[in-house]
């Protein structure tokens, strides 16, 4: 009788950690990275690219590295879909407000109308961004329960941005989707330029 | 007939995840931890006692947990260097607005928070305000860093937290901002701008390696 043991070697090919061994519940799951280059959207499909956007996870995460615009204060928006992204016009009610401070230390704290939204257009994330060269905009959404058919999805934003105007912008903006429809698909643009360089990366948290 | 058993033990040695693991996993992953007991800072240093500040991650974060200060004209801060630390001094541009509420039902307040944010300020960054020594005062939240090692963009943050300030308010203080620099940022501080410190910072990585 021959007694085998087992070694590092012996689980290389692992994927994910056991359960047990990872204590995964309540884990970030890394799902897909978008590396933008001059692109007018990107989206998050369902079934699409490797993407899982359904009832797999019962919250997900967008996170934004450094979305830097093509034109110079140009609104990063998003849409969603239920049609597995047909169409993105689904209905959402959101607020928006920001504080802002510029280099030369004037500052405000406001809720913005103009970016909030009940409606089907695109709902404004980060508003008129620089194009500088080392402008962008860093932060993350939370979208929860997208696959629901009983409840309207809500999502909460909060980014930190380096405005067209040379000022630093914390923008919070949140809302829901009103539908019942499981949404299966988010778009991201850019309203009159293209996305031209930075990440978006999509995550799933573990139920319990 | 060979018998085939695995057991708990057989997994003892194992001392890192697989590459193909590490590759999917989002978690955060814990860098360092430094505790201080009256200290006058705490640093998180790329390259020193083990800590990774680099391209390594996209995204760094930083946990307060029940830091505290030494007296009440005390106000805790960070500053960030682009020399491993040999100066802490990177202009920082920020926002801040707080919302409080006293235990005797005062307050109820939402405002920005002008004493707490910085136009091209290349001092502390402050992390809360209004500090309170008493025994059963700390602070607690978290300081997001967006892509440190970037040498094309600014280095944007956002900060979230909590404390029972001096006028025994609970205080959620929200701060975000970007230090105006597109060298790498590779070190961070953790001090008060007067006297010293006590707890516990925590720092991760977030998401896959890069």
């Amino acid at each position: 009788m021959s007694l085998i043991k087992y070694n590092n070697r012996s689980i290389k090919d692992l994927t994910t950690t056991p359960a047990a061994a990872g204590g995964n519940t309540g884990a970030l799951v890394h799902i897909k990275t978008l590396t933008a280059s001059g692109d007018s959207t990107l989206n998050f499909v369902n079934g699409a690219s490797g993407v899982v956007l359904d009832d797999t996870y019962p919250i997900y995460k967008v996170e934004y590295i450094n979305l830097h615009p093509s034109n110079d204060g140009d609104y990063l928006r998003i849409n969603f879909s239920i049609d597995t992204g047909s169409n993105y016009n689904v209905e959402k009610t959101t607020t928006h407000f920001y504080a802002y401070h510029n280099e030369g230390d004037a500052s405000g704290f406001s809720y913005d109308t103009a970016s909030d939204i009940s409606g089907t257009g695109d709902a404004t994330i980060a508003p008129s961004v620089g194009n500088d060269n080392d402008q962008a905009f860093s932060g993350s959404m939370f979208l929860f329960n997208p696959s629901s058919t009983t409840f309207v999805k809500h999502f909460i934003s909060t980014i930190n941005e380096a405005h067209s105007d040379n000022l630093t912008v914390q923008t919070n903006n949140a809302g829901y989707i009103n539908s019942t429809s499981a949404v299966d698909a988010i778009k991201f643009v850019y309203t009159s330029g293209t996305i031209d360089s930075g990440k978006i990366k999509l995550y799933g948290i573990k139920d319990a | 007939m060979a018998i085939r058993t695995a057991v708990n033990r057989a997994l003892t040695e194992i001392t890192a995840l697989p590459t193909a693991a590490a590759l999917v996993d989002g978690n955060l992953t814990l860098l360092k931890t430094l505790t201080a007991d009256n200290s006058a800072n705490l640093t998180f240093v790329n390259g020193t006692n083990d800590v990774v500040f680099d391209n390594t991650y996209e995204k760094y974060v930083f946990k307060f947990i029940d830091t505290s200060i030494r007296s009440n004209t005390e106000k805790l801060g960070f500053n960030v260097s682009i020399d491993s630390g040999s100066n802490y001094n990177v202009a920082k541009t920020s926002t801040a607005f707080r919302a409080y509420h006293g235990e005797n039902d005062s307050g109820g307040v939402l405002q920005y928070y002008g004493d707490d944010d910085l136009a091209q300020g290349t001092g502390l960054q402050p992390i809360h305000h209004g500090g309170n020594s008493d025994a059963d005062s700390c602070i607690s939240g978290e300081l997001t860093i967006f892509n440190p090692s970037s040498t094309t963009f600014v280095k944007h943050f956002i900060m979230k937290t909590n404390n029972n300030n001096s006028s025994t308010n609970s205080q959620v203080l929200h701060i975000a901002g970007y230090a105006n620099t597109t060298s790498a940022v590779d070190a961070i501080i953790f001090q008060a701008n007067t006297g010293n410190i006590d707890g516990t910072i925590k720092m991760y990585g977030v998401g896959p390696k890069q």
